[in-house]
């Protein structure tokens, strides 16, 4: 990996994200109902500027802000059968399937990118809670094997943002199949001895917690974040008494053990790279966003990830997407 | 007492009057009933063919859940000999709702492992309706490792509505125990033959059913999520769960269908319950058979035909 190849990379993934500019100019904080600007919000990774609540974020906006220069190439991931079980409830499930994809310009619920980070190779795959809830149907499964078996070819950590309502219910049997299919998905990273980063966002919920998102070698959350199993509305009803405040939310995770870190979004990055890097016995990273490459200095000489680059004139920025 | 299912009013109305004629027979030496009740008797089990020729998938369900269904213990009792159960998760709490230790079949020694429901009101409240919580996982996977480590054989029966879904369960990591359960059993260098003789219950069901092979009792249900669950998401109203059991393909035979499972194992006619000791009998057969299928078989070979079996699993859809 070196300069010249990032470089020419095609850079049409991280540019267009059709939901990019919405007509509606202002965004309400979910949260603590301020009227945001739409710039200013997603300039801020989708996080509200006024009371910091993380709202969701469109896997390609994230990879955008989290590869360096907002540079990475998918992964492709191997098309299911479509709507095996032919399912029909109100409506046919291949017409929810085309409804979620018109909303979100998306093709399914995750996404799967290659790219670098503080110059560290990584894989990365995202879930996409727009796009029906994130669920986790044959497609997220393949493109969580996709993703691993990427990484382990490319021996690269694997970097799984989670967020979903749980299992995609129109898929039956083989959304439950998931979990042991994921779960041979971290096993193979697990025997190529690579690192296995989760970070669990706003919610992570049902079967997807109860595997991928739960075996990582490190759990990072969002703040806020639900994470569980059953949902607060299940659990309501069956013990029939009200919850604690923060019950199942991130902080309340960490305090009971199940994750190591709960970190803000505009950190997140600085963080994975930092984990990412030790882990891969590497040295510490370039810090700040690149400085455009000299073409010449660039062939002559391929910059190692293991050296720090003295280039980086930035003290720690975020490297923002454009 | 028999327990008679919704659908099954009709029959009970029959066997009910039948039962009566011979009660009063009993109790009036002159009356003679035998031949009416005979013609009942008749009528009763071309009607109990009949509801159990093609029981819809709902059906199915209220089947698997029937409260006289043999349970995990009573498979246990019958098909193993020196049972030793084994208890406790080493870190909180012994779960009542997973039952498991060392067990012999045959002349094999084996870990067999299942959820346990309870049969009657105060066993039904130990067990939790076989509902585990992390600590019943926990205990599980303490289990397989044992198994593991001294070559032998895991075998799971599977019957949960699901995981518990309770506010100590969540602050105490289900989800993380049920996703190591499910790794535990993708470890594991013996083999694993999973059960489903009742309600496989999502997450739950997997965290044990992620085995070698999976066979389940004809009706016996295995599903994402329960048909009234489904219902109230999907179809935003509780009473469709017909429509739900249908839409989710959880029964045997359409598992088979796709893949899912190895094989189904036949049930009495009208269900486990009406003659658990053919059940077990046909249980016996069956395990005997799939443990047969995995005995030479090596560590590497069981783990990499295990994992690759749940790898291509769904790739044909209903075609498989
Ligand atoms: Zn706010």
């Amino acid at each position: 990996m070196n300069w010249i190849s990032n470089y020419v990379r095609p850079k049409i993934n991280s540019l267009f994200s059709r939901r990019e500019t919405p007509e509606n100019l202002w965004t309400k904080c979910p949260e603590c109902g301020s009227m945001l600007f739409h710039r200013e919000v997603s300039e801020n990774l989708n996080v509200c500027t006024s009371c910091d609540h993380h709202m969701a974020i469109a896997p390609r906006a994230r990879f955008a802000a989290l590869f360096d220069g907002g540079v990475f190439s998918t992964v492709p991931v191997p098309e299911p059968v479509a709507d095996p079980l032919h399912f029909r409830d109100q409506k046919r499930y291949p017409e929810r399937m085309r409804a979620a994809q018109r909303e979100t310009g998306e093709h399914e619920a995750m996404l799967v990118a290659q790219g670098e980070i503080g110059r560290t190779p990584v894989v990365c795959a995202a879930q996409d809670f727009s796009f029906m809830g994130g669920s986790m149907g044959m497609y997220v499964g393949n493109a969580i094997i996709a993703a691993a078996e990427r990484a382990v070819e490319s021996q690269s950590p694997l970097i799984l943002f989670s967020a979903a309502g749980g299992a995609r219910m129109q898929e039956g049997i083989l959304s439950l199949m998931q979990m042991p299919r994921t779960t041979v998905a971290v096993e193979m990273l697990k025997e190529a001895g690579l690192p296995y980063i989760v970070v669990l966002t706003h919610p992570t919920t049902g079967g997807v917690t109860a595997s991928y998102a739960m075996l990582g070698d490190i759990h990072i959350a969002e703040p806020n974040a639900l994470i569980c199993f059953a949902g607060p509305r299940v659990i309501e009803q069956t013990i029939r008494e009200k919850l604690p405040e923060g019950f199942q939310r991130a902080e309340y995770l960490l305090d009971h053990g199940m994750l190591d870190r709960v970190t803000h979004r505009k950190d997140m990055r600085d963080e994975l790279i930092a984990i990412v890097r030790m882990l891969m016995r590497l040295g510490p990273a370039v810090r700040g966003d690149l400085p455009a490459p000299d073409p010449v200095e660039a062939l002559a000489k391929p910059a190692a990830p293991e050296a720090p680059d003295t280039r980086a004139s930035e003290p720690a920025e975020e490297a923002k997407p454009e | 007492m028999t327990h008679y299912l919704e659908f099954e009013k009709p029959l009970a109305e029959i066997e009910g009057k039948a039962e009566e004629l011979r009660a009063l027979a009993r109790t009036n030496e002159e009356m003679d009933v035998e031949g009416e009740a005979a013609a009942l008797d008749k009528k009763a089990a071309a009607m109990l063919a009949d509801l159990y020729k093609g029981l819809t998938p709902w059906r199915k369900c209220q089947v698997a859940r029937h409260p006289d269904r043999p349970h995990c213990k009573h498979y246990i009792e019958a098909l193993f000999t020196e049972y030793t159960p084994l208890a406790g998760d080493r870190n909180f709490a012994d779960d009542h709702a997973v039952m498991g230790g060392l067990a012999r079949f045959g002349d094999r020694a084996v870990m067999v492992i299942g959820h346990e429901k309870g049969n009657d009101t105060r066993t039904r409240i130990e067990r939790n309706f076989g509902m585990a919580r992390p600590e019943g996982y926990r205990k599980a996977i303490r289990l397989m490792d044992l198994a593991d480590r001294f070559g032998l054989p895991v075998v799971t029966l599977v019957d949960t509505p699901g995981a518990y879904p309770g506010k100590g369960a969540e602050e105490r990591g289900q989800s993380e125990a049920i996703a190591r359960s499910t790794q535990k059993c993708l470890q594991l260098g013996v083999p694993l033959v999973s059960i489903i003789i009742g309600e496989g219950g999502s997450g739950g069901a997997v965290a044990f059913a992620t085995a070698n092979r999976v066979a389940m009792l004809e009706h016996s249900v295995y599903s994402v999520i329960s048909p009234e669950g489904c219902a109230s998401i999907l179809w935003k109203d509780a009473e469709k769960m017909r429509e739900a059991a249908e839409a989710l393909r959880l029964t045997a035979q359409d598992l088979s269908k796709l893949g899912v499972i190895d094989r189904i194992v036949p049930e009495p006619l009208g269900g486990a319950h009406r003659a658990p000791a053919v059940v077990i009998e046909n249980v016996r057969k069956a395990l005997d058979g799939l443990l047969s299928d995995l005995s030479e078989k090596d560590r590497e070979t069981l783990i990499k035909e295990r994992r690759s079996k749940f790898l291509s699993m769904g790739a044909q859809g209903l075609a498989a």
